[in-house]
């Protein structure tokens, strides 16, 4: 589903040029579920930017669902990221004043899809929502909120899910909920990514990508275990 | 995106900030209100002048004595014109219809106890007919009247209300100076044309007035009628040429004689209220293109305001012309309902003005409401264009982590 290779992309802030990716490669096979972690700094949100086509890598290649999508113009990455991307956000990002319903068919109207209303519908139903579609996001809790979201994610029926840290406002009961709505959505044959600095919530999926200064490397062993131990 | 939805959005966000958006309304629709009041006042002059020289008659020529000048100081009005000249002029001019030469001046007129002061005119029968009189009440005097100085009246309908009240004026006598004159008709009142009141006056036989109230040889004026089919300015330059035979002036020497055309009048009239409406009408456009600044002003606001919603948007497949063509709507909705709103305005206000006075008739044309409209259109797309262009190319990494 996601095969990317040597993928570089360098800031520069302050006069000082910072190789956030340098040179990073990974695999993503269709219906995995996989942890992108690091420490911030790491270049995780970078990465998470470019395999979610906000942003192009300055080297490499980037085959999303067989396309070679690394160089294409930005409305053409509009495009992709409208029909093969679902994105979910820490904070949520719904729009305020609209309701629930309107929220998850917004993607589908950039699409000029005129059955909008059903699919939202059955995508809230998916998360657990459906009774609660004319709320505004300000009448609903934090997993409610996320809930939407992932509803808003899944509508388009993407190749892939890319959550970016989606527990990281949430209780620790509510993350679990929503950690255990990704597992469901996997078991259906979803590809999720997860962007986090939480080795608990990478515990949950089945392999995770760990990246420290811009490079894949080795997860550091784990020390709680052995405190425990 | 579809349209309705591009359209729901709009206006949601507009009314969530309503005082905002009117605010920033209000400068269209001031400014719109502006534009058709101003043209509206102008159409009205303009419609108002033309039906009263009309009125007066195309076809007219006013022959006056001219200025008395020596080294460029003017010395009073010269005493030239002769009833033979008004005769000459219809016997050796081809093209004229008819003349009416007149006397006049403001005389003391009495009826009873009740007097005013007016306009007395002499002059003969064609002078009714060529400035379109029409008679109300009894009749005019006869051309057997002119030539045996009958003291016979013809009273303008406000000079006959203000010596008769409601009394029938019609064979009763009144005095001029005096004199004892019976009143043989009442004219239809053809409204006051601002520098002279048609209505006030009193029309008498012009050798009545010659001999017996003024005691003059000259005439103060002639009034020329021309053919409908004659080439007016060729008749109004052979009637010079013959009053200057007439009068004896040298070659090189200056014209004795003033000839007013009235044809000349009205384009002139036309012209001059076309320059002043589209000054008002430029001066009102200055506060449309004002108001249109207060819509970008907005509008630049909004996209700051909404830079993470547009990050959001972007993020779940908006392309740039989709938050362009957003923008851009929500900027053309405010002008143009502004627009709207503007033209009930400016069509109240010249109601408004057009009633409080007959001094500024109004008339609002059509071309003048589509004009004020096309041209906030204008505005609302020239002065969103720019806060939209800003929100369409806004990067969608920044837009989302903008707090």
């Amino acid at each position: 589903m996601i095969d990317a290779r040597d993928l570089v992309k360098t800031y520069v802030l302050g006069g000082q040029t910072v190789r956030a990716l340098d040179h990073v490669s990974l695999k993503v096979e269709r219906g995995e579920m996989v942890a992108i972690r690091g420490p911030s700094g790491s270049g995780k949100s970078t990465l998470m930017n470019i395999l979610g086509c906000l942003d192009r890598p300055d080297a490499g290649e980037y085959r999303l669902a067989g396309e070679e999508v690394s160089r294409l113009s930005s409305d053409r990455l509009a495009e992709i990221r409208n029909r093969r991307i679902g994105f979910v956000f820490q904070t949520f990002n719904l729009l305020p004043r609209m309701s629930a319903l309107e929220n998850v068919a917004l993607p589908l109207h950039y699409a000029a899809r005129r059955d909008a209303r059903q699919r939202a519908m059955a995508a809230l139903e998916m998360v657990g929502l459906a009774e609660r579609m004319k709320h505004e996001p300000a009448q609903l809790s934090g997993g409610q909120r996320q809930r939407v979201a992932i509803a808003r994610a899944l509508v388009t029926d993407p190749a892939i899910i890319l959550a970016d840290e989606p527990t990281g406002n949430l209780d620790s009961r509510t993350g679990e909920e929503i950690l255990a709505l990704f597992k469901s959505l996997n078991a259906a044959g979803r590809t999720i990514i997860i962007v986090t600095h939480d080795a608990n919530v990478a515990a949950h999926c089945q392999r995770e990508i760990y990246l420290v200064d811009g490079r894949v490397t080795a997860p550091p062993a784990v020390a709680a275990p052995a405190e425990v131990r | 995106m579809l349209l309705w939805m591009i359209l729901k959005v709009a206006l949601r966000s507009l009314a969530a900030n309503k005082l905002r958006s009117i605010l920033a309304m209000l400068g269209v629709i001031i400014g719109v209100g502006a534009v058709i009041a101003m043209l509206a006042i102008g159409a009205g002059a303009r419609q108002q002048i033309l039906s009263r020289l009309t009125a007066l008659g195309t076809n007219l020529l006013t022959i006056r004595p001219g200025q008395r000048g020596f080294m460029g100081v003017m010395s009073g009005t010269q005493q030239n014109l002769t009833v033979d000249d008004a005769l000459a002029i219809v016997r050796e001019v081809e093209g004229v219809k008819q003349v009416a030469p007149a006397v006049g001046s403001s005389v003391q007129v009495k009826y009873m106890s009740r007097n005013t002061r007016t306009m007395v005119t002499g002059t003969t029968v064609t002078y009714l007919p060529m400035r379109s009189f029409e008679i109300d009440a009894g009749e005019a005097f006869t051309e057997a009247m002119v030539d045996a100085s009958a003291r016979v009246a013809v009273l303008g309908p406000q000079t006959a209300t203000d010596l008769f009240g409601v009394e029938d004026p019609v064979g009763k006598t009144i005095k001029i100076r005096g004199i004892n004159f019976r009143v043989l008709g009442v004219l239809k009142p053809k409204g006051d044309q601002g520098w002279f009141n048609p209505d006030d006056q009193v029309i008498i036989p012009l050798t009545t007035a010659m001999k017996q109230l003024f005691g003059v040889d000259y005439v103060r004026e002639i009034n020329v009628q021309v053919n409908e089919d004659a080439d007016i300015s060729r008749v109004q330059n052979d009637i010079l040429a013959l009053l200057r035979r007439r009068h004896r002036i040298q070659e090189g020497m200056p014209d004795d004689v003033n000839i007013r055309n009235q044809a000349e009048m009205l384009a002139a009239f036309t012209e001059s209220s076309r320059t002043f409406t589209v000054l008002l009408g430029s001066i009102a456009g200055i506060s449309l293109v004002v108001g249109g600044i207060g819509i970008m002003n907005i509008m630049l606001v909004s996209v700051t305001e909404r830079t993470r919603e547009i990050g959001i948007r972007k993020a779940i497949g908006a392309r740039d012309r989709d938050i362009l063509r957003q923008f851009l709507i929500e900027a053309l909705i405010m002008s143009g309902v502004g627009g709207l709103l503007g033209v009930a305005l400016g069509v109240g206000g010249a109601r408004v003005i057009g009633s409080l006075s007959n001094q500024f008739p109004t008339l609002v044309q059509m071309e003048s409401v589509a004009l004020a409209l096309a041209f906030s259109a204008a505005v609302g797309v020239f002065f969103g264009y720019y806060p939209a262009w800003r929100a369409a190319r806004l990067d969608p990494i920044e837009a989302l982590r903008y707090e």
